[in-house]
């Protein structure tokens, strides 16, 4: 019976998701060409006349009409055929398989740290509410969220590595005496311990640290405010104070009831965070000179670079299809009266 | 939170206007770096590998036809590939080296000859070059090669029509290793076109197997997999992370370089960058910033090199057309333009927006060119009087509305010095608005010509004023004319000057005679001549300017 409740439910939200995703790509579509900015004229060089310029129109199909410009696109599509992207010179799919993981393990990475910094902070500060500590909580949140992450990043970048040189340099995934290992989930911590390299995992780890740190204290306000504010009003709701009423020990009943129980809205915010911070990546990334896809988008755009846009746009379509599949998926398992039909 | 609100907050954010926003956000940032500190130099690379980080992109492609191969990519090529001929090498007066454009010297032609009528040239291929893949280098690669630099279209085929090479009839296989190039015309630039990056020497059999019908030259394989016979080897290229050199011991077209392996990396962030070089942990940062120059070689801790952009200016371009968008265009009145010459605020700008990091060019006493040294400075300088005299005696006694455009990728020098100009201008009655163009856009802008003043940073890679006005004075309107200027009179010097020896009277005579005109024209005003700026730890040696602006890794060594 659950078994088949959940296939059901993927099923049926897979199915409702093509034509959101549809949605996505018409207005991608339209709006990359809708962009001020002519990609023929950026990439026909130093020194182009009109006629290189038309040239390279006519190269890049721009010289169409855009319906048509549309159902090229659309056949392309349908044969997983994401275009080439100018200004990497590579394909849009190659580009966005091996920067996709990059973002991944940064967003894990920063939402791993924010959430075992958010959840205890807000615990605390729920169950002493008023006190010294929920203050502290208030103020670290509020910092971490209105510090924009470039200037986080830079801070943290010129204390830890100029100042101190306790950090690596800012220089991406791995420094430059590694290379990477052999890829099988394209995430390099787990690459580098399926592989048993210890050396490499650490390496990619504390090239990590900086930059995930930095996107933790950003999503940290929200994580912590949404666990006080759940911890807060189960706390205060008759089940826990008959729980009380009966004797079980504190541990007990703030884990196995209260907290259980406020896990529903964490979890909703924690798909929105997390969204969000895949976002809020594209500073980091260009910071910490990390080879993502937001960094990657913000050049196409930069470019006009049309293919390259649709591609990360479908991309994060794609992707919050999944992470909302997935949280829904998560609600049955932490909630089974959240359903199918909730 | 339901998939479709989640999936509006996406499509939203990169409906494009905030991401852009955003990025401005980040070009903003001043660095927390910038006051320095002792940093100790622990050098992370040993002798013979070479760390690089610069300014002004990363490669993006290994082959330069193909279409949206960006500048720093050409440094990647020049390692890679091999020329026919290339330049010499000449010491500037502050000691720097710099390549020498009056110079040729051989690369894979080991000797040439230029027939007795002047009208083709015989190179003799070196018996023992071969590509990276083991294979011998013929004419056979060199002709596929040149063929494909005039076929291809775009900017490559361009290029080579500059220096009038335009047809693969041209180019003849005289037997394995002679090759000979007949002449349309004689030209002073066909002989220096050669060394520029774009006919590159391809190694033909590799590339053959992989064009299709839609892709006669392969640029897409190319432009992922090097086929080339250079110094260097390509050991690893991950666009916008990292490029990884290795030198190829089996070199024949000059002296085995130094360094044996080249790590460049992507740095995106200038800050950065420069912590970077502060640390210790690179050897270079090439291409920095005025700022960072000026701060950085007070320091005194690296070697810091600027060299003048050859044939290279910053300027303001006014619109020179009688209409723009259907209403007059004060800018027509040349009378408006002399005010406005005079009324710049010229060592403001050169103090403020370029750190005095650059050649000034202006401040002449005559309006009679006396030289044809170029860049050379024009005869205005800050004369408020004058300007407000000119603009009394103009069309426009009361002023007027207008904008001025620049690149927001050239942000950091381009927008102080627009706001430098703004207050100056206001004064004669100019109220003038600040219009950013995305980088992406500007150079459809500067193809529309439709603004009437536009900051212009353009420079010409071969060494000739001649060439420079071709592009930015000619009537044919080319993209980089900002002031859309006609002027037949002109055109008339300048195609003269094209066809002639740069060592004749006439050529003199041409130059200056194009040179006054722009004296007293005024269509663009120049104001200062950019530099090239690298920073290196003090044990690099042997850097040299090139007119490609990118790096030439053969001569550097570390002691």
């Amino acid at each position: 019976m659950a078994r088949s409740s959940t296939i059901t439910l993927v099923t049926r939200r897979t199915f409702a998701a093509i034509p959101s995703v549809f949605g996505v790509i018409v207005l991608t579509f339209i709006l990359t060409r809708a962009l001020p900015g002519d990609p023929a004229a950026y990439f026909a060089g130093p020194a182009a006349s009109q006629e290189a310029i038309a040239q390279i129109r006519e190269t890049l199909g721009l010289n169409r009409s855009l319906p048509e410009q549309f159902v090229i696109y659309l056949g392309e599509l349908a044969r997983g055929d994401l275009g080439s992207s100018l200004t990497t010179g590579q394909t849009v799919l190659s580009d966005l398989l091996t920067r996709l993981p990059a973002s991944l393990e940064l967003t894990l990475a920063g939402l791993f740290f924010s959430l075992t910094l958010a959840i205890p902070l807000g615990i605390l500060a729920a169950t002493r509410p008023g006190s010294w500590i929920d203050h502290g909580v208030r103020v670290l949140a509020t910092a971490g969220v209105s510090l924009p992450t470039f200037f986080t990043g830079l801070l943290l970048i010129y204390v830890f590595y100029f100042l101190f040189g306790i950090a690596p340099a800012p220089l991406g995934r791995l420094d430059i005496l590694y290379s990477p290992p052999r890829s099988v989930t394209g995430l390099y911590l787990i690459d580098s311990l399926l592989a048993g390299n210890l050396e490499i995992f650490w390496a990619a780890l504390s090239q990590l640290f900086l930059p995930a740190v930095t996107l933790g204290l950003f999503a940290l306000a929200p994580l912590a405010r949404v666990t006080r504010a759940a911890m807060l009003a189960v706390l205060s709701s008759d089940f826990i104070r008959t729980a009380r009423a009966s004797g079980l020990s504190a541990t007990t009943v703030l884990f196995g009831y209260a907290f259980r129980n406020a896990l529903l809205p964490i979890v909703t915010t924690l798909g929105v965070v997390f969204s969000f911070l895949l976002g809020a990546n594209v500073l980091v990334e260009k910071v910490f000179s990390w080879p993502g896809i937001g960094s990657y988008a913000v050049s196409a755009l930069v470019a006009s670079d049309y293919a390259a846009v649709q591609g990360f746009v479908l991309t994060m379509a794609l992707l919050y299809v999944v992470l909302n599949l997935l949280i829904d998926l998560l609600y049955v398992v932490i909630d089974p009266r959240a359903g199918v039909e909730s | 939170m339901r998939r479709r609100d989640l999936l509006k907050r996406g499509t939203a954010f990169t409906a494009g206007v905030s991401l852009t926003a955003l990025i401005n956000a980040c070009g903003n940032t001043s660095d927390p770096s910038s006051s320095s500190t002792e940093g100790s130099s622990e050098g992370s690379s040993e002798g013979s590998v070479l760390t690089i980080v610069q300014g002004g992109g990363f490669p993006n492609g290994l082959d330069l036809h193909q279409v949206g191969t960006n500048r720093p990519a050409y440094g990647t090529s020049w390692a890679i590939y091999d020329r026919l001929v290339t330049f010499g090498t000449k010491t500037l007066e502050d000691e720097s080296l710099s390549y020498d454009y009056t110079d040729i010297q051989p690369e894979l032609a080991e000797s040439w000859e230029v027939a007795e009528d002047g009208l083709s040239a015989t190179f003799n291929l070196r018996q023992d070059a071969t590509f990276h893949d083991g294979t011998p280098i013929t004419a056979k690669d060199v002709k596929w090669s040149y063929d494909r630099a005039v076929s291809v279209g775009g900017f490559p085929t361009f290029q080579m029509k500059a220096g009038a090479l335009e047809s693969p009839d041209q180019f003849v296989i005289v037997d394995d290793h002679t090759f000979r190039v007949d002449f349309i015309r004689q030209d002073k630039l066909t002989l220096m076109d050669m060394a520029v990056p774009i006919p590159a020497i391809m190694n033909s059999a590799l590339i053959e197997p992989h064009v299709t019908e839609d892709d006669p030259w392969g640029l897409e394989w190319a432009n992922a997999n090097p086929a080339g016979g250079g110094a260097y080897k390509l050991e690893t290229f991950q666009p916008e992370e990292r490029v990884v050199l290795v030198r190829n011991e089996d070199w024949k077209s000059g002296p085995l370089p130094a360094i044996e392996r080249i790590i460049e990396l992507n740095v995106p962030e200038a800050g950065n960058r420069r912590a970077l070089l502060e640390r210790g942990d690179i050897d270079m940062f090439y291409n920095v910033s005025e700022k960072d120059i000026s701060e950085l070689s007070a320091t005194d801790r690296f070697t810091v090199v600027s060299t003048p952009i050859e044939n290279c200016l910053y300027a303001v371009d006014l619109n020179t057309q009688a209409e723009l968008s259907g209403a007059a265009n004060p800018f027509s009145d040349v009378k408006v333009r002399q005010a406005i010459a005079y009324a710049m605020p010229y060592d403001a700008i050169v103090e403020t927006a370029l750190y005095g990091q650059c050649v000034p060019m202006y401040g002449a006493q005559s309006m009679e060119p006396s030289t044809i040294e170029w860049p050379q400075p024009y005869p205005y300088d800050t004369d408020p009087a004058r300007a407000q005299a000119l603009m009394a005696e103009s069309g426009y006694p009361d002023g007027f509305d207008t904008t001025l455009a620049f690149d927001l990728g050239t942000q950091a020098w381009a927008e102080p010095m627009c706001v430098l100009i703004q207050e100056a201008l206001a004064p004669i009655g100019i109220n003038v608005t600040l219009e950013k163009v995305p980088s992406a856009n500007f150079r459809g802008v500067l193809v529309e010509k439709s603004r009437p003043m536009i900051v212009n940073g353009f420079g010409g890679w071969l060494n000739y004023p001649d060439y420079f006005f071709f592009y930015s004075y000619h009537g044919q309107n080319a993209t980089f004319n900002g002031s859309s200027y006609q002027n037949p009179e002109l055109d008339k010097f300048v195609d003269a000057a094209l066809r002639q020896e740069a060592d004749t009277p006439e050529y003199e005579e041409n130059v200056k005679g194009f040179l006054k005109i722009a004296f007293e024209e005024m269509p663009r005003i120049p104001i200062a001549q950019p530099y090239l700026s690298v920073a290196m730890q003090t044990n690099v040696e042997g850097y040299q300017y090139w007119f490609h602006r990118q790096l030439d890794y053969r001569p550097l060594e570390k002691v």
